[in-house]
């Protein structure tokens, strides 16, 4: 990042910090959510049904058709060839085997690659997709090893595969960074997360920590991941007679991408095109990489369709992946188990090429109550593939160190960690100073510990055993932010037959978002599910809505309630003097049973289909946005879990195994009691994956990754996840959206700690750095 | 994947006379080969299909087994007599890769398995002796987590990724190969090489030579044997190191002893030294550990695998003591 773009940032943070202040001191009512959504009082309608996916029997069946599955007339298909070095040019490329190979239509290197714009980096712009603002396939130089040098489209992808092994690239490399010790020697630089400063300070910490009478003082260390949803990342696309886009594409920003498509290729974003009904996993990687970018460059040359679907090794050299940390953690604390301090700093990896750094200290600024604080994220820049947001970025890795840190201290103390944790209850937000929107995590804990039998832990680690195993139990505290991000709209069309239509530019990843929010909106508008249909995954559709950072939940309830009221009001207008609903105002009125009633007095009621007919409209059809997200600088919203953990280290061999796992949470209301187990246990398992196996190797003499498969990088297979339990306060919070608070990222948190803290508990020893291999507990 | 020409045998004969020329390779399940195949690491002009020759297993005269190298996996894993009398053999089958590989990999294929190691795999961006002869080990000084601590070489320290191979080393099998000159027969434990400077030859094997069968002799004590692999995670991941072991005790002393090692070497590693050491000592753990230490001892470990000489120590002693029905 330049300098300019530095003290830009810097200033936005400043207006913002302004704003905020405002907001924090505005009284409720002027703030999104200050009005509790009616809905979250209504508790018989079809939210929080455990209703199976709308889409499951089509998906089991084969017939929902994924990014890479939709078929076009005289399509090719692409195959790529990456760098091997991480800095440096192509001084020689040889591309003539390859072009005379059989069914190539065309090979595409910097030297004939359309040109194009830089593409806007990922939040460095409000509409940007970007995985980094790198050039692509514009000139001869080298950014990273894994690169793409060269796209062969070829009639097959057989043929395509082959004919890329034919070509021979020859490259004069320079000295890159891709070093962890030498980048640290050569400077840190100051963190910074949309637009702030990661660093935050109160009191003097450093003074707390050096008077305290008890104190942890310890560093944890997480390596590189890497993303490896199961479906690849894999596009369809083609350009058509006017000059405009079509792509099929994997998609979790829909509009985003069409935005900084147009932008690379410098059209007008309406020229673009991008729809993504099915999704088969994203987690913060099926964004825009240039894996998209090449393909429709390919397709301008050849004047044809482009199939291009990564292999698994090309998902490792073209979409980014969770950066390394080191993180410190102090903690000071009382006789009592009170935190005096915390001190919470450390260092990540970033590139200079886009604005992502891991921000670890995001859940320490909100869990306890401590009197003092310091935490800071510093990150070196390397030269390699453009990291990115991988599920719950900053908590999933910084809980893992806050939280074993806090088991350190239980130990220390002779408190039970539990004990310890609730102690530490804050009553307001310890850092900003706000309000807490609401905040359960006392209670999730009580009804976990009974559930999971946490009395039955023996706090002498290394004492219980089983056979040949060690058994311990651990926990952590999850948490992740309610977001709300700016951008959102939605359009709902309801019809004299008495079906509605909703489209958004919203994403389903698998998740059960299509569901989840049919529920919602029929209640909100008091059909039954089979009348609702939502529209989503089109970038022609209402809104630019983000799924990430757990906030589509409520980008798409604000959306709706916006587009909901403006409905309301149309049809009291259309209802006009002749209708029971006559002299009411939008506020006063709500939805039941296919039409709208009188909030106090239900029996003032109207059919929609009586309103239309009298005011002989077929149809009605409205679009609206939903205020700015002000609510998270007036409230200080999360949710949170409390995080149970059984594991059984084999004496002899060191093997850890999870034998038993449950979360306890505390989300607001949950929409879909069944989907949302299932997000809960796959964050779980994916914390599972992180606590004990997954690692990418990044082989610092050449920045290249080592293990890139699903051979050699671990992630959990069936036989490492145990029965995983999963249970809720269902406490609406009061402030947003439908009283839910988003679920996709929360899982993953604290897990790790919990599973490490456990294998303390089991063997004593005391594991700072993930994975946590059987080496590590020989 | 490099275009090439697919032909099948009729026969034995027919195979070896196809496999002759340059560029043949034998096709099996292809579980191994086609991967290689499709990283072009691997590159035949030609594939002849063997998997359909010699898919029998028959009890030997002398009363051992003889597999033919065309038989699955998981059919000689499920195979009555294998469980029954060599059930070593079906522990180490069924804890190798996933069920439905081991439904199309075959025997013979099993023993040619090449090894999984990151950098032999890296064919555009690193160096391998392996591959390319002479143009250096980026293992050594890389990632060598999983590498080798016994036998290894300056120019390689791969292991062998074979769990069926570890349990046929430690049963004394003997592989049945059909080459240009006649047919011929190897010990198991003599058919993979050490790296030594040439890493890329791998068997005994001459070009042309099919392997038609792998024969079990009889061993009594084997019916007591087992296989204990010890890995990252618990299904669908190579073994850090694996011990196939059998004990034949009579009156507290160990009366005969089998024990082979896989993960820690170029080859499934015959633990000859502690069978010598345990041959008529006491069984217990004292001697299983002395015994241990003893193969042990020719460890060269690097920087990130030398925690797998105590894992194998500790992992012989306590497969020894289970067997032994003695407590560690």
């Amino acid at each position: 990042m330049s300098i300019f773009d530095d003290a830009k940032q810097a200033a936005q943070g400043l207006v913002q910090a302004g704003m905020a202040k405002a907001v924090a001191l505005a009284p409720d009512s002027w703030v999104p959510g200050g009005k509790p959504d009616p809905l979250i009082r209504q508790r018989h309608g079809a939210i929080g049904k455990p209703v199976s996916r709308l889409d499951g029997a089509l998906k089991v069946s084969g017939k929902a058709t994924f990014a890479a599955e939709f078929p076009v007339e005289a399509m090719t298909y692409a195959a790529m060839v990456y760098s091997t070095i991480a800095k440096g040019r192509i001084t020689q490329i040889t591309v003539s085997e390859a072009e005379t190979a059989p069914g190539v239509v065309v090979v595409m290197t910097h030297r004939n690659a359309p040109r194009l714009n830089p593409p806007p980096a990922f939040l460095s712009e409000s509409k940007a997709a970007a995985g980094d603002s790198l050039p692509v396939m514009q000139d001869e130089r080298i950014y990273w090893n894994g690169q793409p040098v060269a796209v062969v489209l070829a009639e097959t992808q057989e043929q395509a595969d082959h004919a890329a092994s034919l070509i021979r690239v020859g490259y004069e490399a320079e000295e890159a960074q891709t070093t962890f010790e030498a980048a640290r020697e050569q400077g840190t630089q100051q963190s910074r997360f949309m637009g702030q400063p990661l660093h935050d300070e109160v009191g003097d910490a450093q003074d707390a920590f050096a008077k305290a009478p008890h104190k942890i003082d310890a560093t944890y260390t997480t390596p590189r991941h890497n993303h490896n949803p199961i479906e690849l990342h894999g596009v369809t696309l083609y350009w058509r007679g006017d000059g405009s886009l079509r792509v099929h594409d994997a998609q979790q920003v829909v509009a985003h991408t069409a935005y900084t498509l147009a932008r690379t290729f410098g059209i007008d974003e309406k020229q673009v095109v991008v729809t993504s009904p099915y999704v088969g996993g994203g987690f913060g990687s099926k964004t825009l990489w240039q894996h998209q970018i090449l393909a429709a460059a390919a397709a301008r040359l050849a004047k044809r369709p482009v199939r291009m679907v990564l292999s698994r090794e090309g998902v490792y050299r073209v979409v980014g992946g969770r950066s390394p940390t080191e993180q410190r953690v102090q903690l000071a604390a009382t006789d009592e188990g009170r935190l005096t301090a915390i001190l919470h700093r450390g260092l990540t990896v970033r590139t200079a090429h886009n604005v992502i750094a891991e921000p670890f200290i995001l859940a320490t600024r909100s869990l306890y109550g401590a009197e003092t604080f310091l935490l800071d994220v510093h990150h070196v820049d390397f030269d390699m593939l453009g990291n990115t947001f991988m599920r719950a970025p900053g908590e999933a890795v910084g809980t893992f160190a806050l939280e074993s840190a806090m088991d350190e201290l239980a130990h220390e103390l002779g408190i039970d960690p539990i004990e310890l944790r609730i102690r530490n209850e804050p009553e307001k937000d310890p850092i900003s100073g706000l309000p807490y929107s609401s905040r359960n995590v006392v209670e999730a804990w009580r009804s976990g510990a009974e559930r999971f039998g946490w009395e039955r832990r023996n706090p002498v680690p290394g004492t219980v055993r089983d056979g040949g195993w060690l058994v311990g139990m651990g926990c952590a505290t999850a948490t992740y932010p309610y977001h709300r991000m700016p951008g959102g709209a939605a359009r709902i069309t309801l019809s004299a037959d008495g079906r509605a239509t909703l489209d958004l530019a919203a994403h389903e990843m698998g998740m059960g978002t299509s569901t989840a929010q049919t529920q919602v909106a029929a209640d909100r508008l008091g059909l039954p599910m089979e009348a609702i249909t939502f529209n989503y995954g089109d970038s022609t559709l209402p809104g630019l809505i983000m799924a990430g950072g757990s906030q589509q939940t409520a980008s798409i309830g604000a959306s709706v309630i916006a587009a909901y009221n403006k409905l309301v009001g149309e049809l009291l207008k259309l209802a006009g003097n002749d209708s029971p609903l006559a002299g009411l105002k939008t506020e006063e009125v709500g939805s039941r049973d296919g039409g709208l009633c009188a909030l106090d007095e239900p029996d003032r009621f109207e059919t929609y289909a009586s309103i239309l007919a009298r005011a002989q409209r077929d149809t009605i059809s409205v679009e609206a946005e939903p205020p700015m997200p002000l609510e998270t600088m007036h409230w200080s919203m999360h949710s949170y879990g409390a995080m149970f953990a059984e594991v059984r280290v084999n004496a002899v061999t060191g093997e850890p195994r999870v034998s038993r796992f449950l979360g306890s949470f505390d989300c607001g209301r949950i929409l879909n009691s069944k989907t949302a187990a299932s997000q809960f246990r796959g964050g779980i398992i994916m914390g599972l994956g992180l606590a004990l196996m997954e690692e990418t190797q990044f082989d610092e003499r050449k920045g290249r990754v080592l293990n890139p498969s699903l051979s050699e990088y671990h992630v959990p297979v069936h036989m490492d996840v145990p029965e995983i339990e999963v249970m809720w306060t269902d406490i609406p919070d009061p402030h947003a959206p439908m009283g839910a608070r988003g679920i996709g990222e929360i899982g993953i948190t604290g897990t790790g700690a919990a599973i490490a803290n456990a294998v303390y508990n089991a063997t004593g020893r005391r594991v700072r750095d993930l994975p946590i291999t059987l080496d590590k507990l020989l | 994947m490099t275009p090439f020409k697919y032909t099948r045998a009729s026969d034995a004969a027919d195979a070896v006379r196809k496999g002759a020329a340059t560029g043949v390779k034998f096709l099996g399940g292809g579980t191994n080969l086609v991967d290689l195949m499709r990283e072009t690491i691997e590159r035949p002009g030609e594939l002849v299909d063997v998997s359909g020759l010699s898919t029998e297993i028959v009890e030997t005269d002398e009363g051992g087994l003889r597999i033919g190298a065309g038989v699955r996996n998981t059919a000689l894993a499920e195979h009555r007599r294998v469980r029954t009398a060599y059930p070593m053999l079906t522990r180490a089958m069924v804890s190798g890769a996933s069920a439905q590989i081991r439904n199309m990999a075959t025997v013979g294929g099993n023993l040619l398995q090449r090894t999984r190691c990151s950098y032999f795999y890296d064919e555009d961006g690193s160096r391998c002796n392996k591959r390319v002869p002479g143009e250096g080990c980026d293992a050594i000084e890389g990632f060598h987590r999983g590498h080798a601590i016994l036998g290894a070489s300056d120019a390689c320290i791969a292991v062998h990724p074979s769990d069926m191979c570890v349990a046929l080393a430690a049963l004394d099998a003997v592989v049945h190969i059909e080459g240009a000159k006649g047919a011929r027969t190897v010990p198991l434990v003599d058919f993979h090489c050490l790296p030594g400077d040439r890493p890329d030859i791998e068997t005994v094997l001459e070009p042309g030579d099919l392997i038609t069968a792998v024969e079990l002799p009889p061993m009594p004590f084997a019916a007591a044997s087992t296989y204990r692999k010890v890995r990252d995670r618990a299904s669908y991941a190579f073994a850090l190191v694996s011990v196939a072991a059998a004990i034949e005790i009579e009156d507290g002393q160990v009366r005969d002893v089998r024990i082979a090692l896989g993960g820690v070497a170029h080859k499934p590693w015959r633990a000859t030294r502690a069978e010598a050491a345990l041959r008529g000592a006491p069984a217990g753990e004292t001697a299983f550990a002395g015994a241990a230490a003893t193969e042990l001892a020719g460890a060269r470990p690097l920087a990130d695998n030398a925690f797998k000489v105590r894992l194998a120590e500790r992992t012989i002693v306590s497969v020894l003591c289970e067997l032994a029905g003695v407590t560690a």
